[in-house]
């Protein structure tokens, strides 16, 4: 990297109060744009790879689940697809189906946590207390199938660990119902807001070069026109069976990432509906003996992207090496491509559309050449919410 | 490009690699010496129009293991290529980040958990493990403990 | 009762710290100034700085890098304060405990800089809203 003159670089940071996350972005600025941003992120590695290597087979859906509390279906989903890849085993049909219900149905309230964040950033607080509100009925749901709103520990090598009560898909299907509705008041209020479109259109692009530079993927990537989804591009569990669509929106800026990520929250409650229905009889696990030596590779597409994992064994009761990949960890550094030349005031809101697997992000700083810091996080926030105030009074 | 394409194309650094390992439909092996895997990584991203996925780091008794993960979106192959890092003293290996930016925090992170030097790497600093972690002490080596 | 301690249990100002936490209780947390818990109409409050909070609400295993902040957040937090150690990972680890970047739990890292706090435990892989709310309210009946 090189060693700029030394502009005035914003920290931002202590992180704001309901994101506080411990990363360290450092931003270079010249004036009101923004030159350059370093990362360090040390602050939440809690080294488990190495940790893996300590714990059974079985023993690492519960450890993989919590290296992101909103990713915390599709860890699991990709390391026990890995090590199923590398022994050789195909779970049932049924477990299939459920892993597809529980994995979309954590996409939909990831979804709508972010569409609230959104909101919280441009000082639209009432959007952000309503999409809050209505992601407690999916989180309901999820606890009425798997036992918690978050961390379902459902997975496992060769299926899943609970079923879906066949008596309880008439409820869930009408709860979906009330969802959906809900989904489609929220949307209408964000995407049909003039106030919004002038907001968030033009903010934050990331052009579809940079994107595939970057490797980018999940609505990071669909945003800008690459249309990739690892769902349809490398079927896992149900989703070839259901019928749905690949969202994807072409200016690559904070507008449409929110159009991708509303949109695909309808995909899937559609998926959810779909799977509740052609749900096949049988068992939901297949019994698991042991794991042979070798490499595998698995994948699933979290609500942020691509989730991959790498797991080698030497077929003892522990992997030798298991290399877990957040979507996060790609999207990330995009920033550096969408937020240069951004205005500070944009700042926020341009992270914060990588949709940032909160365990990884935030904690950006602005110090002056004295290393003195310019604008704490609260003070780029205020802007932020300036920003959108002033769009208001130009409208009206 | 279908499936028959895809291996044909792949033939095209066979004489970088130690074979073409297809183990399942959707999963290929690359096996390489470290000072090919510049190459053929190269040949996947920008000639094959392969999307990087990740790179893992491997301690293997004998030498260290550096694998870089390309995905083919449009058949959803996983094209792995396994760089052998043959010198344990002092090993070492060509950046990607040259035609990749995606690459350079991954190799930050190989470096500090596994100590191989990425030649030619931007910004080499460290950057997951604590500001004073000690120098030297490579945590995902297998002689260090948890 | 002195007027800080009244004014700490009828209305605690908290400050948010996370030490390394996969974000799981962070936003429990949240959830819980959201419509359906509204910890808003007890006078709990979030906020910026920990110099005007009354508690502090920490989550995750206090990680190698995160230690010297966290002490410097508690030596900025105003006292009386309380500290309330939010889920599995602060309490004692969690999944992390044999980590090599995990320097927690956090209880023995608030020690090291103040023997004498004062520290509350809500356990929990994540603590649902209603358990994180029970556990503050119970603590500070209790002060």
């Amino acid at each position: 990297m090189k060693d700029s003159t030394r502009k005035p670089v914003i920290a931002v940071g202590p992180f704001h109060p309901l994101q506080e996350e411990m990363e360290f972005f450092q931003l270079t600025v010249d004036g009101e744009k923004v030159t350059d941003i370093d990362v360090r992120i040390s602050y939440n590695h809690r080294g488990i790879e190495k940790i893996s290597e300590t714990l059974q087979f079985d023993q690492i859906p519960f450890l993989v689940s919590r290296i992101c509390g909103i990713c915390s279906a599709s860890h699991p989903l990709a390391y026990v697809q890995a090590v199923e890849e590398l022994a050789g085993i195909t779970p049932p049909e049924r477990a299939l189906y459920v892993r597809t219900i529980i994995n979309e149905l954590e996409r939909i309230h990831s979804h709508l946590l972010w569409v609230g964040l959104g909101g919280h950033f441009i000082g639209y607080d009432t959007v952000f207390m309503w999409a809050w509100k209505y992601r407690e009925p999916v989180l309901d749901l999820l606890e009425e199938i798997t036992g918690n709103r978050n961390n379902y520990g459902n997975v496992k090598i060769g299926g899943c660990r609970e079923d879906i009560p066949d008596e309880l898909v008439p409820k869930l299907l009408k709860e979906l119902d009330e969802i959906e509705k809900k989904t489609e008041m929220l949307t209408k209020a964000v995407l049909d807001d003039p106030v919004l479109h002038a907001r968030l259109k033009g903010v934050g692009i990331l052009t579809k070069q940079a994107a595939i530079d970057y490797a980018v993927t999940g609505p990071t990537a669909r945003g800008s026109d690459v249309a990739i989804d690892v769902r349809r591009d490398d079927p896992y569990a149900a989703y070839a069976d259901l019928d749905w669509k690949v969202i994807t929106q072409t200016e690559g800026d904070v507008f449409a990432k929110a159009v991708v990520r509303l949109l695909e929250t309808f995909e899937s409650i559609n998926m959810v509906r779909q799977a509740l229905k052609k749900l096949p009889k049988g068992p939901v696990t297949v019994e698991v003996k042991e794991i042979p030596p070798g490499e595998g590779c698995g994948r699933a597409e979290a609500p942020r992207g691509e989730t991959f994992h790498y797991v080698r064994s030497d077929g003892g009761n522990r992997p030798i090496r298991h290399k877990a990949r957040a979507p996060s960890y790609v999207n990330v550094p995009s920033f550096k491509a969408s937020c240069i030349g951004q205005d500070i005031a944009d700042v926020t809101l341009t992270l914060a559309a990588v949709d940032p697997c909160y365990s990884c992000t935030e904690r950006m700083a602005v110090v002056d050449r004295h290393g003195n810091l310019t604008h704490d996080y609260d003070m780029l926030l205020k802007l932020s919410r300036e920003k959108t105030e002033r769009i208001k009074k130009e409208m009206l | 490009m279908n499936r028959e394409e895809l291996q044909n194309r792949l033939q095209e650094i066979k004489n970088k690699v130690t074979a073409v390992e297809q183990t399942t439909d959707n999963r290929i092996y690359l096996p390489c010496e470290a000072q090919n895997a510049y190459a053929v990584s190269k040949f996947l991203f920008q000639d094959l129009a392969c999307r990087f996925v990740i790179a893992t780091c491997v301690d293997s008794d004998d030498c260290f293991e550096v694998l870089y993960h390309f995905s083919y979106d449009q058949l959803g192959v996983v094209i792995t290529v396994k760089a052998f890092i043959r010198d344990r003293e002092n090993p070492a290996i060509e950046s990607i980040t040259s035609f990749l930016p995606a690459a350079e925090w991954i190799e930050r992170e190989m470096h500090d958990i596994m100590g191989i030097d990425f030649r030619n790497h931007p910004n080499l600093r460290r950057l997951i493990l604590a500001d004073d972690w000690p120098d030297g002490v490579y945590p995902e080596r297998k002689q260090a403990r948890t | 009762m002195s007027w800080k301690i009244w004014s700490l249990k009828k209305s605690p100002w908290v400050f948010h710290v996370n030490v390394g936490a996969c974000n799981n209780c962070d936003i429990e947390i949240v959830n819980c100034l959201t419509p359906k818990f509204d910890v808003e109409r007890f006078g709990i409050k979030l906020v910026g700085s920990p110099r005007h909070a009354d508690a502090l609400l920490v989550t995750g295993v206090g990680t190698r890098q995160a230690v010297p902040r966290l002490k410097e957040v508690y030596r900025q937090t105003s006292k009386p304060c309380v500290v309330f150690l939010i889920g599995a990972c602060p309490c004692g680890t969690g999944i992390f405990h044999n980590g090599y970047h995990v320097e927690g739990p956090v209880d023995k890292i608030i020690k090291e800089e103040d023997p004498n706090a004062i520290i509350a435990y809500v356990p929990g892989c994540p603590p649902k809203p209603e358990a994180i709310i029970s556990g503050v309210v119970k603590a500070l009946s209790a002060i």
